[in-house]
């Protein structure tokens, strides 16, 4: 398994993402410069946390325009698996390649705490290594994580199974509607999620719960 | 020409400008007059301190990089050295509080990365009034919020701090800035400019009037009621355009393209070009014409002396310039070419062809005029007693503990931490309030380092010198209980106007006291910064010099936690702790005067106590240990429940007893850096106590604090003790 690590010049959790997927057994993992539109043949992209190319505007909205994202939206419609973390998750909504978008908290701040995400739906690519109804214990570490979608879409989401994770224990963080942390697309193949299970992969710095979405996606990679 | 009128209004002297007149042989023109008023202002030339600070250690056997440079370093093995550096951005976060704390950040980080060492840390020290006045309450806000801003966007984890609330800060706010860094020691890189014929190149955010006078308008002056007028003199911070310039200096560095790096600030091109050439014992020509401007129009001097962010300056050889402007394309960083190394020893300043400026840099950083102090004890009280918030006398113990972990300077700091990533690069082994120093790890695993950033300004305004000895002392003890050992130490002192005998009486006494317990404890001062003038209408502030401890773990799976761990552990107190109630926050909150004076410390008894607690820790024989600081004793152990989130029971009549039945005394009396609350097995707790006074109190359990002390019987629920230690919470709400 080769994950490859997008790299904008405002990420700030690329490497801590690349020391996540190398701790999967027999699993590898590059960074992937944003002006290249080259993918080095990974099997699976990661799109980190940071604030890509400064955030200044809408969180997301410009690097959905990069290079390399434009082979990244072409990898998810061929099904790669692509998963996207706090920034990441801003840029795949952005990109279309997830529904809804990310509102500034509700108390319009930027929060860093370990929160309790359950999953609310374990299954493969990303949740398949974790117990249906498991709590993780995560951080968030964001200003604008409030997950959004319209009434109808929310609906459609939670019929077809696509909320993965949610906020545990009225823990919500953000105000993101139905306690949504993390939602993947209708295929399945591209997932999005507020905390970061990056910063949850070593008893030393507080969590490995984190690890099992890494996991999950080389299980589900064969 | 420019008259000594105008020499005046830039902050020199008259006499300061007649030697300028004598050193360079004529009148100095505009941009000459413009660019000396800044090199010999205080904050670059530490003309009232600079005799003072030479009497501090600078040298141990882990020294890597001491004074001198844009930070200092320690070598922590296996290759790796850790530089840091503490610096105040007090006046332009006084006059406009999120872009002067956002700032401070990033120019710190600058300092950091300019010694090619890459940033792996930022703690702050913040001093305001009193949190129930509506402009401290902004100003917090609003400098927590840059703090964040800054340091959240760039990538760089904030992982501690302190920050306390006093009327004396109420005009004059604090806000000093502490980074660490990672590098090789053979990758670090000197600011000494060298190679004649060498180019002298500019790289990063382009260059704009902000920021103009900064170093010498604001930061060496008082603040007076015209400030809101200065506004336009604080920079504006654009952390994404400092991100890129990082990643673009340490990848010029590790590919070994650069012959000296420096970065802009204070007094922008100026001082880093005057500074790279002193260093390097050689002359530069700048062509200003050649800057990139983000307005037009702008006069030689204004690009001389701009502040504009995000900046560095570097020479390299005119052989490597096309690959260094292809790495600053790659960051999509600007990088020009504006100036060459030379034979002159002199900084001289050309728009094309035309000289505009032609200046000794000896005479711009050596010759500037450094200045004895008139020392003299006050003759009366600086400061007045503050407002009373608890009745005085005999009085309610469990009241007492509540409204004491309710004081903003008690109460959890949570509510700013959690506006800071502390956990991005993988490395926080402890975060905030977790344990009394925050621990990372080092990439070479296990070993970790520790760090804590101390400051008492209160204490030091009863007695600077035994006040000063106080904040060393108390900020080791922090990295006692994480299990590190001090390897060196940065400082911030900051104080009012030092040509006021009794401000210099403050400094004097301060410094003396920082050498001390630096040559008690073997420990370096690896470098420092000094903020004078902070003084309004209102007064000084308190003096307050703040003080960042770097210390090693050898195994950070075993650091300290200050929260009890396990039901059934015995509680003791460790330590030659001898609780005192002048000067501490019972003290203050019941509105009494500050003392002149604060009792001896027997810095040797300190000494020995912090290794013993610092070698139990290591060993991984103790589940806690959390140094006994404001409040005392029994704030103490209500943070251990309150961070452990587990009761305790504790019987303190044997304390009591040696304590002569002063039952506040002993419960809430301060004595910094010289008590421990520690839990444990009984057995380890009694091995530690044939190394240190050791005194058992009770045991960790249950969903309460119950304390029985003589006839005195408290029980205070988990919850009542969250309650009162969450005080500051509304702030930001």
């Amino acid at each position: 398994m080769r994950f490859g690590v997008i790299r904008f010049p405002g990420s700030c959790d690329e490497v801590d993402a690349v020391l996540a997927c190398e701790r999967v057994p027999g699993a590898s993992a590059v960074l992937l410069w944003h002006r290249d539109a080259d993918l080095a043949g990974v099997d699976a992209v990661v799109v980190p946390g940071g604030f890509s190319y400064g955030d200044y505007l809408r969180v997301g909205a410009i690097a959905r325009f990069s290079p390399v994202m434009e082979s990244v939206i072409r990898f998810a419609r061929d099904g790669g698996l692509v998963l996207g973390i706090c920034n990441g998750f801003q840029v795949l909504c952005e990109a279309r390649l997830l529904p809804g978008a990310l509102l500034p908290n509700l108390e319009r701040r930027f929060i860093c705490r370990q929160v309790g995400v359950e999953v609310a739906r374990a299954s493969f690519p990303f949740t398949g290594d974790c117990a249906p109804g498991e709590v993780l214990s995560v951080p968030v570490k964001h200003t604008t994580g409030r997950y959004y979608a319209p009434a109808d879409d929310l609906e459609a989401l939670e019929s077809r199974g696509q909320v993965l994770l949610r906020y545990a224990h009225d823990g919500n963080p953000n105000g993101s509607s139905n306690d949504i942390a993390g939602v993947s697309n209708a295929a399945g193949n591209v997932f999005g999620l507020m905390p970061h299970p990056e910063h949850a992969v070593d008893p030393l710095t507080g969590s490995v719960d984190g690890l099992k979405i890494f996991t999950s996606m080389a299980h589900a990679h064969g | 020409m420019p008259t000594v009128e105008q020499a005046v209004v830039l902050g020199l002297t008259p006499a300061e400008y007649e030697l300028i007149c004598e050193q360079i042989g004529r009148t100095p023109n505009e941009v000459e007059l413009a660019v000396f008023s800044l090199m010999w202002s205080e904050h670059c030339a530490y003309k009232h301190s600079k005799k003072l600070l030479r009497s501090l250690p600078t040298s141990g056997p882990r020294l890597a990089l001491g004074p001198g440079e844009n930070a200092g370093a320690v070598d922590v093995g296996d290759g790796w050295v850790v530089a840091f550096k503490v610096e105040s951005h007090n006046h332009p976060s006084a006059v406009e509080p999120f872009q002067g704390a956002a700032t401070g950040v990033g120019g710190i980080l600058r300092d950091i990365f300019a010694i090619g060492a890459r940033p792996i840390a930022v703690l702050d020290s913040l001093r305001f009034g009193e949190p129930s006045s509506a402009r401290s309450q902004y100003l917090l806000d609003h400098a927590v919020a840059g703090i964040g801003h800054y340091g959240n966007s760039i990538g760089v984890p904030t992982i501690g701090g302190e920050v306390y609330f006093e009327e004396p800060y109420e005009q004059n706010c604090l806000v000093n800035a502490m980074a660490l860094g990672l590098a090789r020691s053979e990758g670090l890189i000197r600011s000494a400019a060298g190679g004649l014929g060498n180019l002298l190149m500019l790289f990063g955010a382009s260059t704009g009037r902000d920021g103009i006078g900064g170093a010498s308008v604001l930061a060496s002056a008082e603040l007076g009621a015209e400030d809101a007028a200065k506004r336009p003199t604080v920079q504006v911070g654009d952390p994404f355009a400092e991100k890129k310039v990082m990643e673009c200096s340490l990848e010029l560095l590790s590919r070994g393209l650069l012959v000296a790096l420096q970065d802009l600030g204070a007094a922008g091109l100026t001082s880093s070009s005057a500074e790279m050439a002193s260093k390097g014992s050689v002359g530069l020509d700048i062509d200003v014409g050649l800057v990139p401007l983000r307005e037009a129009g702008m006069e030689p001097w204004e690009i001389m002396i701009s502040e504009s962010q995000e900046r560095m300056l570097c020479v390299v050889e005119p052989s490597a310039l096309d690959e260094v402007l292809a790495v600053c394309d790659k960051w999509e960083v600007g990088g020009t070419a504006i100036g060459v190394v030379t034979d002159t020893r002199a900084l001289r300043v050309f728009v094309g062809e035309e000289m505009v400026a032609d200046m000794p840099v000896p005479a711009l950083v050596d010759d500037c005029p450094l200045y004895d102090l008139v020392v003299e004890p006050p003759a009366a009280r600086l400061y007045p007693a503050p407002s009373p918030v608890l009745a005085s006398g005999a009085s309610d113990t469990r009241a007492t503990l509540l409204a004491l972990l309710a004081s903003p300077n008690i109460a959890s700091r949570l509510p700013l931490f959690q506006q800071y990533d502390c956990l991005v690069q993988s490395r926080t082994v402890r975060r905030p309030e977790q344990a009394d120093a925050a621990v990372l790890a080092l990439p070479v695993a296990p070993g970790g380092i520790a760090v804590s950033i101390d400051g008492s300004g209160r204490r030091v305004a009863c007695d600077p010198y035994t006040g000063t000895v106080e904040t060393v002392l108390e900020c080791a003890a922090n990295l006692a209980c994480a299990g590190a050992e001090p390897l060196g130490l940065t400082n911030c002192l900051n104080f009012g106007n030092p040509e006021k005998p009794h401000i210099a009486w403050q400094l004097t006494e301060a410094i003396r006291g920082l050498g001390d317990a630096c040559r008690a404890l073997d420990m370096p001062v690896v470098g420092g910064n000094v903020s004078l003038y902070n003084e309004s209408g209102g007064g000084p502030i308190f003096p307050t010099p703040v003080v960042g401890i770097v210390g090693e773990l050898p195994d950070v799976a075993r650091a300290g936690r200050s929260g009890f761990l396990r039901a059934g552990d015995a509680i003791a107190l460790a330590g030659p702790f001898v609780p005192a109630l002048p000067g501490s926050e019972l003290a203050k909150l019941r509105g009494e005067e500050l003392p002149s004076g604060l009792p001896e410390i027997d810095v040797d008894a300190l000494r020995a106590a912090q290794e013993a607690i610092r070698d139990f820790v290591r060993s991984g024989s103790l589940s806690s240990a959390h140094d006994i600081a404001e409040g005392g004793l029994l704030v103490a152990v209500a943070e251990s429940c309150l961070a452990g989130e587990v009761g305790a029971t504790l019987d303190l009549g044997a304390v009591l007893d040696a304590g002569a039945g002063e039952l506040d005394r002993v419960l809430f009396g301060e004595s910094p850096g010289a008590g421990f609350v520690v839990s444990g097995t009984g057995d380890a707790l009694r091995r530690l106590g044939v190394r240190v006074d050791l005194e058992v109190l009770g045991t960790v359990g249950g969903d309460a604090l119950e304390i029985v002390a003589g006839d005195v019987r408290v029980e205070v629920s988990l919850d009542e003790l969250r309650t009162s230690h969450s005080a500051l919470a509304p702030l930001f709400a």
